[in-house]
């Protein structure tokens, strides 16, 4: 089989074999459950209940803000006690919906009602991904019904669906490769129903080679399916280089996948289709993948979206030592928590507790040019000069040298020898440069 | 609970550090110490840990009166008085590694602001300083024969070359033998059974090294790649044109002797002084092939890679100029600028 790849990346530590062997296992939901409002890119929702409202699971709790912006939904059945600011994963305080759980789980009418998309219109399919507020769960929280809603359906060629889980220590996705494969490809095939000219591909890393036969049995049959091999290393699920390994195509910072005819989603996002359009289910839940030396059980969880992340470690049995960082999402791009009282959300993928900080392990030294940042960066970017440029704030030879077309992967950061704190810089440069084109 | 660690991704790092790939580079170059040691005795051995010795001791005192941070832990500056050493001849008195040693990590480095900063590689320009100011000193290979020597001399084996005796005539390199058109015996030329600074001379040695390098990646071949090829090409057609012929044994002499094995794979590679970039490192290489020809075929001495690559080392910021690569996805921005300008 042929293993698509593309030029540079890292080959770190992949931590997988701790939780991949676990199957999922149904978390139940807490006592109270927190929903904040801005749990995607794009326009914050707007609270559509108040303080001592009733509300039922699956009932919309915040109407998209925008177009691009998304619906927030209740996960379960109770009373709402506040809306207010709460901690998130971002570290900033978000006006978030607060929901005594009544353990009751009394549904919206039409909940898990079976529907056939063959008899939906696209129009139909879509209004129901935008109702489910489902966004790209890959990490970025890209509304979904806008990425599927592009100017031209017949311009699209491929839909990819992302298996790599670059990510070291992740493996949700995996276990839902194998344990609920068949929502994957039914979640492709509504989408396919869009896109009449598209192919759809499932594109998986080698080190996952059960994931890539399940897959490969359940789309049997299926001509316009195709289950490729990637080869193992980060990252290669970043929207831009599985475009290039899947397509040969390339896109830049400037342009989205469906301007090369690509629609890529990850693969919880696939599923959680599936349950929208299908299923009549709203995006309520998250696979997590609990993991970490720190972590007694590493292991996956299905969640309900509100919980505290405290009940996932609980659940994981507790931890082992005290751990120094702890993280939400991967070790790569995920962020480090100095709270764990924050709910989970549409975007969550893992919490990784480490005994050990490399990070404050490390201090950086001078730079000794190796290189070896610009043989990693995928994006075929001078790092090393990048820094000079961030470090003295020079914004103008900062985007000069393509420094906008960074996407804050870490890798030139992961492989450097002097330790040098390079993606820290670049996320703060390219913060301040996108905040002034914002604000024109 | 006490606080967490914050910090922004990613929050792992590789186990490389700049300590690991200096010691990696030490390890390389010890094949051509032991061999500089077992062809030219112990006053080799006392150069090495003198220059060792002196480099350290520059960085720690400097480091101490600049109150910087003291990076001696970093083993640059082992590396950079291992190289020195081996770019000596064992005849020179021993206060010259002292000097060398001084002025590579004063001068060099530290002046410039330290590891990282300095724009020509330490160990060659510390060289070249002495190769002008005691040129006499620099180009002697002659040395007295040590008692070991004389055994060896006894049982038959060739590993005298680089010395001359008592009467303290110093031989001619072979290098300069190979300029004055005369044929040498390259398997002493490979081996390094002949005069030279201690550790240019066993290409054999010094391979060995460069393979473990580029096993352990930490060096590409873009460099000494280009640079061998091109040099290669230069003595070629160079013969060609000067003689209407060429022959193996030219060619390969050219390149197991002096100091081009170890100025390709040691000097030319090093990370600081060379440039950064993919291609930068090709154009850089080729460079170097075409200065070291030019030097040996056209220059008043035999050998020229040190003051290749040193100049080749100043070339280094315009070579990374023009060889920024095209961000991924990007068309060549020149096109799209006179796209829009038109």
């Amino acid at each position: 089989m042929k293993k698509h790849t593309f030029k540079g990346g890292i080959h770190p530590y992949d931590g997988k074999e701790m939780s991949k062997s676990k199957p999922i296992k149904t978390l139940p939901a807490g006592d109270v459950m927190v929903y904040p409002l801005v749990q995607h890119i794009g326009a914050p929702a707007v609270a559509a209940v108040k303080p001592g409202d009733k509300v039922l699971m699956g009932q919309v709790i915040g109407n998209a803000g925008g177009f691009v912006s998304s619906n927030i939904i209740s996960s379960v059945s109770g009373t709402v006690k506040a809306v207010e600011p709460r901690l998130t994963v971002s570290g900033s305080k978000v006006m978030s919906i607060v929901i005594e759980n009544d353990h009751e789980d009394r549904a919206i009418d039409g909940l898990y009602e079976d529907v056939d998309y063959t008899t939906l219109t696209k129009e139909q399919i879509r209004a129901r991904v935008k109702d489910a507020g489902i966004v790209g769960m890959g990490g970025a929280g890209f509304p979904n019904h806008v990425k599927i809603s592009p100017k031209d359906d017949s311009a699209i060629e491929y839909v990819i669906v992302n298996g790599a889980e670059c990510e070291p220590y992740l493996t949700s996705d995996y276990r839902i490769m194998l344990e609920e494969g068949e929502k994957v490809r039914d979640g492709l095939k509504v989408m396919l129903s869009l896109f009449e000219n598209a192919r759809g591909i499932i594109a998986i890393e080698d080190n996952k080679p059960d994931c890539i036969k399940n897959m490969m049995k359940l789309c049997e049959g299926e001509d316009k399916i195709e289950v490729i091999a990637l080869k193992t290393k980060y990252p290669q699920g970043a929207e831009r280089k599985l475009i290039y390994a899947a397509t040969g195509r390339k896109i830049n910072s400037s342009m989205l996948p469906s301007d090369a005819g690509c629609i890529v989603d990850n693969i919880d996002t696939v599923c959680a289709i599936y349950m929208a359009v299908c299923k009549s289910t709203p995006l309520m839940r998250r696979i997590i993948t609990v993991t970490g030396d720190a972590i007694k059980e590493p292991q996956n969880f299905s969640v309900r979206i509100g919980l505290d992340y405290e009940e996932l470690v609980k659940a994981a049995g507790g931890f082992t030592c005290e751990p120094e960082k702890i993280i939400s999402g991967g070790p790569m791009m995920g962020m480090a928590l100095f709270d764990i009282h924050i709910p989970v959300t549409k975007t969550s993928s893992a919490l990784l507790a480490m005994s050990k900080d490399e990070v404050a392990e490390n201090e950086p030294t001078a730079c000794i040019r190796c290189g070896r940042c610009i043989a990693a960066c995928p994006s075929n970017l001078v790092p090393v000069k990048m820094l000079e440029y961030s470090d003295r704030f020079d914004e103008e030879g900062f985007v000069a040298i393509g420094g906008m077309e960074c996407y804050e992967c870490g890798s030139c950061t992961f492989v450097c020898p002097a330790k040098r704190r390079m993606t820290q810089s670049f996320k703060q440069m390219r913060r301040a440069i996108l905040d002034k084109r914002r604000r024109g | 609970m006490s606080l967490l660690n914050v910090s922004a991704s990613p929050h792992i790092r590789s186990s490389e550090s700049t300590q690991t790939i200096m010691t990696d580079v030490i390890i390389a170059l010890i094949p051509a110490t032991v061999f500089g040691i077992y062809n030219f005795g112990a006053r080799a051995a006392i150069i090495i840990i003198t220059c060792v010795t002196a480099c350290l001791l520059s960085e720690y005192l400097f480091e101490k009166i600049c109150k910087r941070k003291n990076t001696c832990r970093d083993m640059s500056a082992v590396l950079t008085g291992l190289l020195l050493a081996l770019n000596l001849p064992a005849t020179v008195p021993f206060w010259m590694p002292v000097v060398g040693g001084i002025f590579a990590i004063i001068v060099v480095k530290q002046l410039y602001g330290g590891i990282g900063q300095n724009f020509m590689n330490p160990a060659l320009a510390a060289r070249c300083f002495l190769v002008i100011s005691f040129s006499k000193l620099m180009t002697t290979f002659a040395i007295e024969p040590a008692k070991d020597d004389v055994d060896r001399i006894m049982k038959g084996l060739s590993g005298v070359n680089g010395y001359a005796f008592k009467d303290g005539v110093s031989q001619a390199t072979e290098l300069a033998k190979v300029k004055a058109g005369e044929s040498i015996d390259l398997l002493s030329a490979f081996l390094g059974t002949h005069a030279g600074t201690i550790g240019e001379t066993s290409a054999a040695a010094l391979l060995l090294g460069a393979g473990y390098l580029l096993y352990r990646r930490v060096i590409s071949l873009r460099i000494p790649g280009a640079y061998l090829i091109t040099f290669t090409a230069y003595i070629t057609i160079y013969s060609l044109i000067k003689n209407g012929s060429v022959s193996g044994n030219y060619i390969l002499s050219n390149l197991f002797l002096g100091g081009l094995m170890i100025g390709a794979f040691f000097m030319a590679t090093d990370y600081v002084t060379s440039p950064v970039t993919p291609a930068g490192k090709i154009v850089f290489g080729i460079i170097l092939g075409l200065l070291t020809g030019l030097f040996r075929t056209a220059g008043g001495s035999a050998e020229g890679v040190s003051f290749a690559i040193i100049i080749g080392n100043l070339l280094v910021p315009l070579i990374e100029k023009v060889t920024m690569p095209v961000p991924f996805g990007v068309v060549k921005a020149k096109k799209k600028e006179a796209k829009n300008n038109g």
